[in-house]
């Protein structure tokens, strides 16, 4: 049954011009970042090893002294005109950095970010929710009290405490934003397993002696998986732009790791100088990943609902 | 209706206390006093340093029961961190704040008016603008009005707030001058500085909520009573004002009312930028700073919000859908 | 078209002359209603039967335009409403004729009135479009028909809410937003189909009363040869967006001619002698984007020959008004 509805869901979706742009575009960022996650086996100079990866050999640039503009060929520092050693697509920031390269380098932490939290949260979700919707009873009451507890604390100061345990750092912040968003999903899952447990399907499954374990994950979890898609979709944007917001207030992730939070966080400093280059890349890069994101995934979700597939 | 409202009260307690329950753990169990006695004190505090600032806070008390004998003989054994953690939020006794050295209590009420000066009026000007948006672009469905609408809500909601507020605050303020940079005025002299923080929070929100309403009216337009009143002759000028937009409302103000208590928090982001001195300053100055008495009232008093917002919405309900009744 | 003295265009109401309603989805034209041809008179009820998805509903929505316009559109034909032709009017225009020269009942009365309105605005609602008459006078209206459709304590009745009522009576009170601006034709899409059996009755009776007040034309929509035949003047039986068989209740019932009308027939449980299989017509309804060539039965058919396959048969007439589409059974048009 699943199959066939996946075909389906891929057919409406390919009809859809600006979801099909939009896939490919993800699909661009998705090699990006793969690129970035593929380690090159080097040693650097007197044994110490570096971590590049196969995106820091081709676009890794050797840091210049200071900024420069987009395709410049003279820098500056203290107000002083420096010649620039290679030709910079987007300028240098303030350390001398291609910004180009930089902005390449945040794609990974994006993909990470939009991802990682969405499974951990989708794996509490998942679990609490199909437990709590389908036991009912003192299970049910007590999955809701917490999550009604932690719903109450502002996911904000949830995710700081966190934070200020475990150490700064990319992984870190993924378990912390996982462990903070769960509550939603598991609220749609609890909802849809009350409404299919007492499916007729899941009744004759039931009564031709299937248990609760074979039940709830191979009759009721299929059919609740299409909310579990839906919501890490539209999630993807959601995190990718937090992380930016989490930079700025700074519990975001270490220095080192690529970040457009971290490169529209100097945005004020930089304007004031006329230096626009590096807020406009690290902008232009979020905003075509979190855009693509949200066309595929809007079609992605009118494709999965059960209610629009019904229709003509 | 009082009674409802005090049931719900009632019942509310016991996630009021869990939500104590889970800040003390965080701030004490997860995060050491120590710790957070290094963060307050700068730089390389020494080890006496620390001790005595863990003593002043009251967190080299016992945990969760206290046993000792005083000087007079006595024990208090509520004399606890825990127990003096759950009075002080329970009885609103706040405590007093270790950066800034005032009570949380005046604290709150000194910046709650920032705040609203800018989320009130951004929260109704978005409610006026968007909704009549929506039931335009759900008048024209269908057409390439209504997808041209879509398209541009996909567009404005990919855009960071951070974005909006960087390139607004510059290009209107800093380029065009036509709004002051920075800062805030209390009383009458204060409309010039919230103005371009209102203007730029409506228009982040402005997709996706279009989108949102949208998609709210366009479901209901799908219902079969709206089949059975096109059948009756109603105009669709009929359908959408009438018809459609009660029933929409629904769903509508399950979203708008709940968050209507977290007007008073106000916008994180927007008061940074712009030097606003309300409370989502206080909150990022206290992370910040590991001001942990602030921050452990802000998330109580945070809590007591969701809560109302919750019992808001759901007196809400009542009103607008008579299915609903107090049950 | 019923030769018995009342042909004439006077006492017809609606008269819907090779109606072609399609649709156009992303898997090409589905061909809802193909060429259907049917018509009813004053004071009485023509029933139109077949499975799901033959057709039946989208050709009711037809005669209002209330097809839903992507994808669907009326591409053919001509639908006529007590003298005057619907196809080309504006939706303004229409808005006019619907509740007032045409109303129609659906199927499901839970869900067909709206939930947030009492039940005595809805109807007020329906006076006050097509007159001009004050509130007061509304109310009235309104509540003079929910005590003809049999409303206990109407006054009081019209300050309740939909979800207040039961199925049945939320299906009176569709009734008597429906009739309660004597239109000349009442279109019913399955009416009593969500309701419990005992109800049922109660309400197909209603209908018959009011028809009988006023003369109301009824197009009747079912699945259910039970309904057929109890209310039902003439009958058109629809297969895959055709009329495969028509003519006076009567005749089909006593002297069915086509093989599917036959099919539905035995199909009955009360036809089967008690011990033996139930009987069903082999294979499935096709998809409306995919109709076999020839007649649309003949894959299905047990007297199927090779014309069949080739060309989609005419209705002919077999005796009085009584009329079939098949090679088989009524052979060519004279």
């Amino acid at each position: 049954m699943a199959e066939s509805h996946l075909k389906i869901a891929v057919k409406r979706i390919r009809r859809d011009g600006l979801a099909v742009a939009g896939f490919c575009v993800i699909c661009v960022f998705a090699l990006i970042a793969v690129l970035d996650m593929v380690p090159l086996p080097r040693r650097g100079v007197s044994g110490v090893k570096w971590n590049l990866t196969v995106l820091d050999a081709v676009f890794k640039k050797a840091p210049e002294k200071s900024y420069s503009p987009p395709l410049a060929k003279k820098g500056i520092l203290n107000r002083k005109e420096f010649t620039l050693t290679s030709r910079h697509l987007i300028g240098t920031d303030n350390l001398g950095e291609d910004v180009l390269y930089n902005a390449l380098k945040g794609v990974r932490t994006a993909f990470i970010i939009g991802i990682v939290p969405s499974l951990i949260a989708g794996i509490f979700a998942i679990i609490l929710g199909l437990l709590a919707g389908y036991y009912g009873g003192w299970i049910d009451d007590v999955i809701q009290y917490i999550y009604q507890v932690l719903s109450s604390i502002p996911g904000i100061l949830l995710l700081i405490a966190m934070l200020m345990v475990m150490e700064r750092g990319l992984w870190q912040l993924c378990v912390a934003l996982g462990v903070t968003s769960w509550v939603g999903l598991c609220r749609l899952i609890r909802g849809e397993t009350l409404k299919v447990k007492n499916m007729e399907y899941v009744e004759a499954a039931r009564a031709l002696g299937a248990s609760d374990f074979r039940l709830l994950f191979r009759h009721i979890l299929p059919n609740v998986m299409y909310l579990v898609i839906i919501e890490m979709t539209l999630d993807f944007s959601a995190l990718v732009m937090s992380e930016t917001v989490l930079t700025y207030i700074g519990v975001g992730v270490e220095p080192g790791t690529g970040s457009w939070g971290r490169m529209i966080m100097m945005a004020d400093r930089e304007l004031a100088n006329a230096i626009w280059w590096n807020l406009t890349a690290a902008s232009a890069f979020l905003f075509v990943l979190v855009l693509a994101f949200n066309l595929f995934a809007d079609a992605l979700r009118d494709a999965l609902d059960p209610r629009l597939r019904g229709d003509l | 209706m009082i009674q409802y409202i005090i049931r719900r009260l009632l019942l509310s307690i016991p996630t009021v206390l869990g939500v104590c329950l889970v800040t003390f753990l965080l701030f004490n169990v997860f995060a050491s006093p120590e710790a957070v006695a290094r963060k307050q004190l700068g730089k390389n505090p020494t080890s006496e340093q620390v001790k005595a600032w863990v003593s002043a806070h009251g967190m080299d008390k016992p945990m969760f029961f206290n046993l000792d004998t005083d000087k007079g003989g006595h024990v208090h054994a509520f004399d606890s961190r825990f127990w003096n953690h759950m009075r002080e939020l329970v009885f609103f006794q706040f405590p007093e704040s270790d950066y800034l050295h005032e009570k949380v209590g005046d604290l709150i009420k000194a910046k709650i008016g920032p705040s609203l000066s800018i989320t009130i009026p951004a929260f109704l000007l978005s409610i006026l603008i968007t909704l009549p948006l929506a039931l335009f672009v759900a008048y024209y469905r269908g057409t390439y009005i209504d997808r041209f609408a879509l398209f541009i809500c996909v567009i404005l909601m990919s855009i960071v707030l951070l974005n909006y507020i960087i390139f607004g605050q510059y290009l209107l303020a800093v380029v065009f001058k036509y709004f002051p940079i920075y800062g805030y005025d209390f009383g009458a002299g204060a409309w010039k500085f919230v103005l371009l923080p209102i203007i730029l929070a409506v228009a982040a929100g402005l997709g996706s909520s279009v989108r949102f309403y949208r998609t709210v009216m366009l479901n209901e337009v799908r219902a079969d009573y709206v089949r059975t009143a096109m059948a009756k002759g109603v105009s669709e000028e009929g359908i959408l004002f009438k018809h459609v937009l009660k029933n929409a409302m629904i769903p509508i103000l399950t979203v708008t009312v709940l968050s209507i208590p977290f007007l008073i928090t106000g916008s994180l982001l927007l008061e940074i930028y712009f030097g606003i001195p309300g409370m989502g300053n206080l909150m990022i100055n206290a992370i910040n700073s590991a001001d942990y008495p602030v921050i452990r009232t802000l998330v109580y008093v945070y809590s007591l919000l969701y809560i109302a917002g919750s019992i808001l919405t759901d007196i809400s309900y009542t009103l607008v859908d008579p299915r609903v009744t107090f049950e | 078209m019923i030769d018995d003295g009342l042909s004439d265009t006077a006492e017809t109401v609606l008269e819907i002359e090779n109606l072609r309603t399609h649709f156009f989805t992303g898997e090409g034209p589905a061909r809802a209603v193909d060429g259907v041809s049917v018509s009813v008179g004053k004071k009485r009820t023509l029933g139109l039967v077949g499975e799901s998805g033959c057709g039946k509903t989208v050709t009711a929505l037809s005669i209002l335009k209330l097809i839903p316009s992507p994808p669907g559109r009326i591409v053919g034909g001509s639908i006529t409403l007590s003298g005057k032709e619907i196809l080309p009017l504006s939706e303004v225009e229409m808005r006019d004729i619907r509740g007032k020269l045409a109303s129609m009942i659906f199927q499901e009365p839970m869900t067909s009135l709206n939930p947030v309105f009492t039940i005595g605005t809805q109807i007020m609602e329906a006076v006050r479009i097509h007159t001009d008459m004050g509130r007061a006078e509304a109310r009235e209206i309104a509540v003079e028909y929910l005590a003809k459709v049999g409303i206990p304590e109407a006054r009081r009745m019209m300050l309740q809410y939909p979800h207040q009522l039961s199925g049945g009576m939320k299906q009176r009170v569709m009734i008597a937003m429906a009739l309660c601006l004597k239109p000349p034709l009442l279109i019913a899409d399955e009416p009593t189909t969500a309701l419990d059996v005992t109800i049922q009755a109660g309400i197909l009776r209603l209908i018959q009363d009011m028809q009988a007040e006023s003369g109301t034309a009824v197009l009747l929509i079912t699945h259910d040869l039970g309904i057929v035949a109890e209310m039902a003047d003439e009958v058109a039986v629809m297969y895959a967006g055709k009329i495969v068989e028509s003519g006076p209740c009567i005749s089909i019932f006593s002297s069915f001619v086509h093989p599917y009308t036959e099919g539905l027939f035995k199909s009955l449980p009360g036809r089967t002698e008690k011990g033996s299989r139930l009987y069903t017509i082999a294979g499935s309804v096709p998809s409306a984007t995919g109709f076999p060539p020839g007649c649309r039965f003949h894959t299905r058919c047990p007297l199927a020959i090779e014309k069949c396959n080739l060309e989609e048969p005419l209705l002919v007439e077999v005796g009085g008004d009584h009329r079939c589409a098949c090679w088989v059974r009524a052979g060519e048009p004279a």
